[in-house]
This record gives structure tokens, C-alpha cells and sequence, in this order.
């Protein structure tokens, strides 16, 4: 019985190192290698929150950040939000819908060869500051627009 | 298998205007129905490349909208070029889809 159990042991000892590596992205499996889904930024329930985990310091308001939004979205479950960024080597950017559940929508890594936009389509709950943060020669640049939301888009 | 994205390249100088429609439930895993709540699934990463060359890697929430819309910019590009869209959802399943790039009107 001792035998057995220390057996045990080892094989779900092994299964849980095994899923735990494969959770942090240590296996990776087809062509595209995708960066580490950022659990603890995306499953953070404030804005900031959020900023702590993105790793976000010294936030600097720029104008050289344009959120495309409507001022008024009727249907939350759909709201487009483009952001373009004028910042030379612009690493990252990042979509927070401020009053959401977990704030942040989005993180998109621009790689040479990207251009400084994107453009999606985020649900949100109620009216709240939509955020971008852009990450430009590891300095961190951001701009808000407030979306008033009638009929909200979460569940 | 997950159903094909619609995605277009048009040539605007020499950038490529990319619009990505994938079509996915995107389930926030708060909504309810009869049964119970619907557990949450969603797409977790988005990867543009360009002639096999990452340019865009995303990483999205559950508040990214059903049937998600993505449109990126790729710089130097030219016509005939291959643009490939791949996803990864939160279940593991995943999808890609490649076009060319096709000169502007």
C-alpha cells in the first residue's frame, strides 16, 4: 500500500507540474507562438489594478493617442473602439473599459512591420472612460474617452 | 472545427489595410439562460503575420464582442503578399485563416 501511494504521489505530483507548465505557456504547439495571456492583468477587477499588472509606471498623458469611440453607444454589447497611436515605436496597446468587471478588454503587441492601430468592437456594462495605454520606448503614454452606454452589454 | 474568418487586405500605399470578422460565441461566463449560466468562452489570442512574420499578437478578454472585429495596419506591404490570422479560444481550440493582399481601388 505504501508502494502505491508513493507511486500516486508521483504521478499527479507530474500532472500538476505538467499543467501548470503548459498554463504559463512553457508548451507551445503550432507555427504562431502567442505571448503569455497576462491571467493576473485580465483578471483584475479595478482599472488600477489593471495598470499594476500591465507593469504600467509613470503614466503620461499624450495627445498623441486618438480613441475612435461613439460618445453614445445605444447597445453596450457592441461598441467599436479604434486607437491609433502617433508615437514612434509603439510596443503595445492596451484597451481598458474603466467601470467593466475586469476592466481590461484588450492588449495588442505591435511588432516591427505594425502599424500604431487597431480597431475592435468591446462590450461594455455601463458608461465609463475607455482607456488606452500605449507602450512606446518602455514609457507608458495614455489617453481616456467616455463612452455613455444605454443599454449595457454584460451578461 | 471553428468556422472560417472573413478577412480582408487592401493595399493603401504601401500599407495594408487588414479587417479581420471572426465568428465566435465569446461567452462572458456571467450570462444565464433556462439550463444555467453559460460558461465562459472566448478568445484568448489573436496573431497577424505578415508573409510569416508576426506583426500583431493580441491578447484578448471576454469583453472583446461576440463575433470579434479586428482591424490592423500592416506597414511595407505589398500586393500579393500573405497575411495570416490565427486565433487560439480559451478551450484550446483555434483557427487560421490566410489571404493575400490585393491593391486598393
Amino acid at each position: 500500500m505504501k508502494l502505491l501511494r508513493r507511486n500516486f504521489l508521483k504521478l499527479s505530483g507530474g500532472a500538476s507540474a505538467m499543467a501548470a507548465a503548459a498554463a504559463t505557456g512553457l508548451f507551445k504547439t503550432g507555427a504562431a507562438w502567442a505571448a503569455p495571456w497576462n491571467k493576473s492583468a485580465f483578471e483584475s477587477k479595478a482599472a488600477a489594478e489593471v495598470q499594476k499588472n500591465l507593469g504600467v509606471t509613470n503614466l503620461i498623458d499624450s495627445k498623441d493617442i486618438t480613441i475612435t469611440a461613439p460618445d453614445i453607444a445605444e447597445n453596450g454589447a457592441i461598441v467599436p473602439v479604434a486607437v491609433t497611436s502617433k508615437i514612434p515605436n509603439t510596443q503595445s496597446i492596451a484597451i481598458i473599459a474603466e467601470n467593466n468587471p475586469f476592466p481590461l478588454a484588450a492588449n495588442f503587441d505591435i511588432m516591427a512591420g505594425g502599424e500604431g492601430y487597431v480597431s475592435t468592437r468591446i462590450k461594455m456594462g455601463k458608461t465609463s472612460d475607455v482607456r488606452a495605454i500605449v507602450k512606446a520606448d518602455g514609457k507608458f503614454y495614455t489617453a481616456t474617452k467616455e463612452v455613455k452606454v444605454t443599454v449595457g452589454g454584460c451578461g | 472545427m471553428a468556422d472560417p474568418m472573413k478577412i480582408r487586405a487592401t493595399l493603401q500605399g504601401d500599407t495594408a489595410d487588414v479587417r479581420i470578422l471572426m465568428r465566435h460565441p465569446m461567452e462572458t461566463g456571467t450570462r444565464k439562460t433556462s439550463s444555467g449560466v453559460v460558461p465562459l468562452h472566448f478568445i484568448q489570442s489573436v496573431i497577424v503575420q505578415h508573409n510569416g512574420k508576426t506583426v500583431l499578437d493580441a491578447q484578448w478578454s471576454q469583453a472583446v464582442s461576440q463575433n470579434p472585429f479586428l482591424g490592423v495596419r500592416v506597414k511595407g506591404a505589398k500586393s500579393g503578399d500573405k497575411i495570416s490570422v490565427t486565433w487560439t479560444d480559451n478551450k484550446g481550440d483555434k483557427r487560421t485563416d490566410e489571404v493575400a493582399v490585393t491593391a486598393g481601388s
